[in-house]
């Protein structure tokens, strides 16, 4: 065909004109479905939330989720003071918009964790925290805490939601994971999940949770059932991971400064 | 190829010219979202989709490609579809779009689609190439949903996220194949379709590249 399609000048143009179309489409795309994306992730985020402290209905609409969500106060959490802090500290109106996971990877706003106290995997911790509380008559009756730290495969993220004692395990629950399916994948069993409830993380004074991932299950009467979950089978290192995680978390190193000011009375 | 008839050019790649079964191309990402029928099929969408609007829009743009940057061209339009693709799941598949995570993004990277947009778009009109496109895109997709099937009724005993066949864990009966959810399962899969498909058309099986010879030597026994 012809030779005038292949001067500099020609493929020039024509590269620039495809560009200009090109990032017309790509930008208006982008840009006219940015809120619904947006609307979609907050929406998942309160889903998993109100999963795990199962109060989450099968099938529940995107209205439904929004009401049941219009119960939770959402707070920010100074994890070394265990003191609630003011969103502005951290540069957000809302703390909704916080992301304490994108936080951990900024040095002004996390913490290096030593490796010898590493037992989630994750190196590194945000200082502040979000946390979702549900309070009557000014005493709070409900606390669902993000968690997170290495299975086998992959970080799980997820939330743990406690009673108003803060000790009494409500529901858990991993929202991200890429655990092999059918095994440590499991974590997302419901029947897994169910025997969580009930369980208490903390046993008498002391500070230290206790929970345990054992093998072979656990029998009525065994010694500290309360603390004891049966461990996914064909999956000892996840299962491990999620020990150590929500035990983790529940240490002093985690939540447990702001969840003793929460029992006294002192936030 | 240049009077193929548009039925021809629409249902030939299903099963005659079937892209993964025959061409071997796109299998990264048939092993990779075939484990639920639900991911698959968005899967499918997406895939017809780029491939059906980049090779219309290649074809259209065809005459005006200087030849020394057409492939970069094709990339272009390819990433760029690809891209409002994956917003437009996020926007209104979220989930799907969560578990398809990464694939989306790769359609780019398959084979599929960059081969078509070279080997047809270039050559054919506007729309005997988006004939082409939907038609290698179903191609992928009939194989897909052939692997998923068996994957997810096999892996999870459930299809579309229905349970028919209650698996031990939640109190039923079915022991699942937790093999079937990993990756390799797709290979023995489409590796037993392929079989499948060559016995039912002999003219797809590949001349062998060599032939053993006569064994003479004579043993000692």
């Amino acid at each position: 065909m012809a030779k005038a399609k292949e001067t500099v000048s020609r493929t020039l143009i024509v590269a620039l004109v495809l560009s200009i179309v090109f990032s017309v489409v790509v930008s208006t795309a982008a840009v006219s479905l940015r809120p619904a994306q947006i609307k979609n992730q907050n929406l998942d985020i309160k889903t998993n939330i109100l999963s795990a402290a199962g109060l989450l209905p099968q099938g529940a609409s995107a209205a439904e989720i929004e009401e049941l969500f219009e119960q939770f106060e959402v707070r920010l959490v100074d994890l070394n003071t265990g003191e609630y802090v003011e969103p502005s500290v951290v540069n957000v109106q809302d703390p909704m918009k916080y992301d304490m996971y994108k936080a951990a990877s900024d040095p002004e706003m996390s913490t290096d964790i030593p490796s010898s106290e590493d037992k989630a995997g994750i190196k590194r911790r945000p200082d502040i925290a979000k946390v979702y509380t549900m309070s009557e008559n000014g005493e709070v009756t409900r606390v669902v805490l993000p968690i997170h730290g290495y299975g086998l495969w992959s970080t799980l993220y997820g939330f743990i939601s406690l009673e108003g004692d803060l000790n009494t395990i409500e529901g858990l629950g991993f929202y991200a994971h890429a655990e092999t399916p059918g095994l440590g994948g499991e974590v997302d069993n419901p029947r897994w999940k169910q025997q969580w409830v009930g369980k208490e993380v903390y046993d008498g004074e002391r500070a230290d949770p206790q929970i345990r991932l054992v093998k072979g299950g656990v029998s009525a009467d065994a010694a500290d059932r309360e603390h004891k979950v049966d461990a996914l089978s064909g999956a000892t290192l996840t299962s491990r991971g999620v020990q150590q995680l929500v035990n983790y978390w529940m240490s002093e190193r985690g939540f447990a400064p702001y969840l003793q000011k929460l029992r006294e009375g002192e936030v | 190829m240049a009077d193929a008839s548009a039925k021809q050019v629409l249902f030939e790649p299903i099963f005659s010219n079937n892209p993964i079964a025959l061409q071997i191309l796109g299998i990264c990402s048939a092993l990779a979202v075939t484990t639920s029928m639900n991911v698959t099929l968005v899967m499918c969408m997406a895939v017809i989709s780029v491939t059906a609007f980049s090779n219309l829009a290649v074809s259209l743009v065809r005459t005006q490609i200087p030849g020394s940057i057409r492939i970069i061209v094709q990339m272009t339009i390819i990433a760029s579809l690809v891209i409002v693709v994956d917003q437009v799941l996020k926007a209104f598949a979220y989930e799907i779009s969560k578990q398809l995570s990464v694939f989306v993004g790769l359609i780019i990277t398959n084979c599929i689609v960059m081969g078509r947009a070279e080997g047809f778009a270039m050559k054919n009109g506007p729309w005997l190439s988006f004939l082409d496109g939907v038609g290698n895109g179903m191609g992928y997709s009939v194989l897909l949903i052939f692997v998923a099937f068996f994957r997810e009724l096999l892996g999870a005993g459930s299809l579309f996220g229905v349970s028919l066949m209650p698996v031990v864990n939640e109190g039923g009966w079915y022991v699942p194949n937790g093999l079937l959810l990993l990756p390799p399962s797709a290979f023995f899969i489409i590796g037993l379709a392929i079989w499948g498909l060559r016995t039912w058309k002999p003219e797809q099986v590949e001349e062998p590249d060599y032939k053993m010879s006569r064994h003479t030597a004579k043993e000692a026994f």
